[in-house]
């Protein structure tokens, strides 16, 4: 068994100054110290990587940095499914007896270390280099394709999509960490500047700066338990003029290898985390994780379903399209709000029952997927 | 590539042709090249000139672009096409091209480089 015995986390937006091992040793002292551990006690590293400070060896430049020794270490990379793929292998390190306490850990001043342009430029190489990158793509770009196609086969519309940036900016209202702090309408989100169509300003998380971390242990350090009860992967493509059809994404099929292994069903779900790089992000997994119906979520969405108050809470943080996005650590604000959560720490964000949680990250376009399933015991 | 058999010129080398690959063994067609081919492994799959012609399979219109060579080109389509010859390529195209579109290939000149660009076929 392993559980997530700490979490840490920094407000994301402009860290003016700090730099990526800044914010990672920041997050990683206040996971370690959320865990009631100290640095001695931590014997294993997996970090994330930063495209505004890239390195080889990050996990060692990282650890001797933090001031710490661990027996294994190294970095990690699944693009933004990459905090979930390091919880992921934490967990089986920790389970084979290979370490104690891992400490998982990334941070990047990705706003302030470069310029916006360079920055889209970087993620943009996720494409291929010799015929897709010429052409001219952005991630947006990339993530509009694949929109206007699932638009097309389901029906979904550019209003439905704006639904989940209006509910994840309404979510982070909430939380002083987070990266927006207005409030936006569906109107805001059609009105805003295009980018790569469908796709608008709105539909678009940011660029952030961040950090966030949490360790993963053998056994419990407090009262209440927050166990990995189970995950999975799938890995389907790199590059989206190479991705399967909708029906057959890489979402669908890590989600089933995760039900089975932790023998859980969705319906015993009570509070779920998925990525949300773009709204049609967010709208394609909820689907394909089985959280709405085909072209249904958007309705959901309306009828306050994924809401603090709802069936499903969803990213009570506001995710990474108004928490913010600091690469590797966009998505690990997911886990750090959902272990929040379960042991019940929320504050004002406090949903009724996280006893269940479903987590699930994407990397790339839509081609690596982590799903996790987290338990709460006494 | 197999030192045996020289790649044929595509856009990619400033060529005004679309190419692609097709497995001898098991009939597979891709388009990003390798030396073998991705669904059986066999090796030397077969390098053919594509005709140029498919059907829209998704489209984005690009208006923000990452650098200043793509931004003089803004707003410009990229395209997912389906192409006859079974394999999906990304491409430029008309800025109204909607999914389902029959299209045609031609070449223009993007950012300092040859790149294919469909229009509806007449």
């Amino acid at each position: 068994m392993s559980f997530i015995t700490g979490v840490g986390m920094t407000a994301y937006g402009r860290h003016e100054g700090s730099s990526s091992l800044d914010l990672m040793s920041k997050a990683a002292e206040l996971a370690i110290a959320d865990a009631g551990l100290t640095r001695a006690e931590i014997d294993g590293v997996l970090c994330g990587y930063s495209t505004v400070a890239p390195h080889i060896m990050l996990a060692t430049v990282f650890a001797e940095h933090f001031g710490v020794r661990p027996t294994y270490a190294h970095a990690v990379q699944v693009g933004g499914a990459t905090g979930l793929a390091m919880t992921m292998l934490a967990h089986h390190l920790v389970e084979a007896g290979i370490v104690r306490h891992v400490l998982v850990v990334s941070g990047e001043n990705r706003l302030t270390g470069q310029s916006r342009d360079a920055s889209i430029q970087a993620l943009a190489q996720v494409g291929h280099p010799d015929y897709e990158v010429p052409l001219g793509p952005t991630i947006p770009a990339y993530y509009g394709l694949v929109a206007s196609r699932y638009m097309h086969e389901y029906g979904v519309t550019e209003p439905d999509l704006a639904e989940f940036a209006v509910l994840m900016r309404k979510h982070a209202l909430s939380h002083p960490g987070a990266q927006f702090h207005d409030p936006i309408t569906v109107a805001d989100v059609m009105a805003s500047k295009p980018v790569a169509l469908p796709l608008k300003l709105l539909d678009c998380c940011p660029v952030s700066d961040g950090g966030a971390a949490f360790v993963v242990s053998r056994e419990p350090t407090s009262e209440i338990g927050v166990r990995v009860r189970g995950c999975a992967q799938a890995h389907t493509h790199q590059h989206v003029t190479a991705a399967p059809a909708l029906s057959e994404l890489g979402a669908e099929i890590a989600m089933a290898r995760a039900k089975q292994a932790a023998g859980v069903a969705i319906s015993d779900v009570r509070y779920a985390a998925v990525y949300d790089s773009f709204t049609i992000t967010l709208a394609m997994l909820l689907e394909d994780l089985g959280l709405a119906g085909r072209g249904e979520a958007a309705a959901r969405v309306r009828s306050g379903y994924f809401g603090r108050n709802g069936e499903m809470p969803l990213n009570t943080h506001g995710g990474l399209l108004s928490y913010g996005h600091c690469g590797v650590g966009g998505a690990m604000a997911h886990l750090v709000e959902t272990h929040l959560q379960m042991t019940g720490r929320a504050g004002n964000r406090q949903v009724r029952d996280a006893s269940i949680a479903l987590l699930h990250g994407d990397g790339g376009v839509l081609s690596s997927h982590v799903s996790m399933f987290l338990e709460r015991v006494r | 590539m197999s030192g045996s058999k020289p790649a044929l010129a595509d856009w990619i080398a400033g060529e005004e042709a679309i190419v692609y690959q097709c497995c001898a063994a098991c009939g597979s067609s891709q388009y990003f090249r390798r030396s073998f081919c991705r669904v059986c492994g066999a090796p030397d799959p077969v390098e053919k000139h594509a005709s140029g012609e498919g059907t829209v399979y998704a489209a984005s219109l690009v208006v923000r672009a990452a650098t200043p060579q793509a931004r003089a080109h803004v707003p410009y389509n990229i395209v997912l096409v389906d192409t006859v010859e079974g394999f999906r390529m990304m491409a430029h195209g008309d800025n109204d091209l909607a999914i389902g579109d029959k299209v045609t290939a031609r070449f223009v000149q993007f950012a300092g480089r040859l790149v294919p660009y469909f229009e509806k076929a007449k």
